[in-house]
């Protein structure tokens, strides 16, 4: 497995680690209430388990098991997938954090923007690989 | 493909179609109020989706694709997983089941039963983590 992935992989682990804790506060909170100010977890947990976890786990096994190139370098042009990867990261942050302590929406936005522009720079690397056995 | 991964994949498509059954299910409520109660279903259909289909779907392909952690013990621990597997649709099949009774039943004893259903799932995903970690490397 390359780097990337394993970056992305097991940085998407801590964020299901993250968010499956968020998610057991949240509906054991909801069970048997005792801190009504957990609810404002809620929107940190679903950012977290939908972007964190099934987003980034998605990038770092495409990167890992789609198509290489006969020739040096065999994943083609890497700067898309580790902009991505950084792009991807900054991006859960900006939008939970504006979320969890009801900043303007303004942050979410800009998060929102930041989150677009990763999955953009790793479709831009990932397109080429999208390739049968013939090229 | 191991046992534990087909066990891990065939659940999920099992919960794929309970999802959209309860997505039918949601919409019709919606419209006509014909699940009598207060059942939630959205949550259910949300859980059902997210952690009966998707991250099952993962831990399956994961648990069988992953580099192996090492000769003796390729998927490191087979009980583990098994564990996973158990604790994970354990959960799941209580958070429906509380929204039932909650809603039927007793009120109190649906809330016990959610909170008993996010701790498995918790413990569900701590477990995948704990066992998936060392498999997560390069050459």
């Amino acid at each position: 497995m390359p780097a990337l992935s394993v970056w992305f992989v097991r940085t998407a682990l801590f964020y299901l680690l993250l968010g499956f804790t968020f998610g057991g506060l949240l509906l054991s909170n909801k069970g048997v209430p005792y801190a009504p100010a957990l609810w404002r977890l809620r929107s940190l947990h679903i950012e977290i388990l939908m972007v964190g976890w099934f987003i980034q786990f998605a990038m770092g096994v495409a990167f890992w098991i789609f198509p290489r190139w006969w020739h040096e370098p065999r994943r083609g042009d890497e700067r898309g997938a580790y902009l991505a990867y950084g792009l991807l990261n900054l991006g859960i942050w900006a939008v939970a954090l504006p979320l969890l302590f009801d900043w303007s929406g303004v942050f979410v936005t800009i998060g929102r923007v930041v989150e677009a522009a990763a999955a953009l720079a790793f479709a831009t690397h990932i397109w080429p690989r999208t390739v049968g056995r013939e090229g | 493909m191991p046992p534990l991964s087909r066990w891990f994949i065939k659940s999920s498509f099992v919960y794929l179609v309970a999802t959209f059954v309860s997505g039918v299910l949601a919409v019709v409520d919606a419209a006509w109020d014909v699940i009598p109660g207060a059942v939630q279903v959205t949550p259910v259909y949300y859980h059902l989706f997210m952690l009966g289909w998707v991250s099952q779907l993962i831990f399956g392909v994961g648990n069988w694709m992953f580099p192996v952690y090492s000769r003796e013990a390729p998927r490191r621990s087979e009980r583990l997983g098994w564990a996973v597997y158990g604790l994970l649709n354990g959960g799941l099949e209580l958070l429906v089941l509380a929204e039932v009774v909650r809603a039927f039943a007793a009120e109190q004893a649906g809330h016990w039963l959610q909170a008993v259903g996010a701790l498995l799932l918790w413990l569900a995903g701590t477990a995948f983590v704990a066992n998936t970690w060392g498999r997560i490397r390069g050459k």
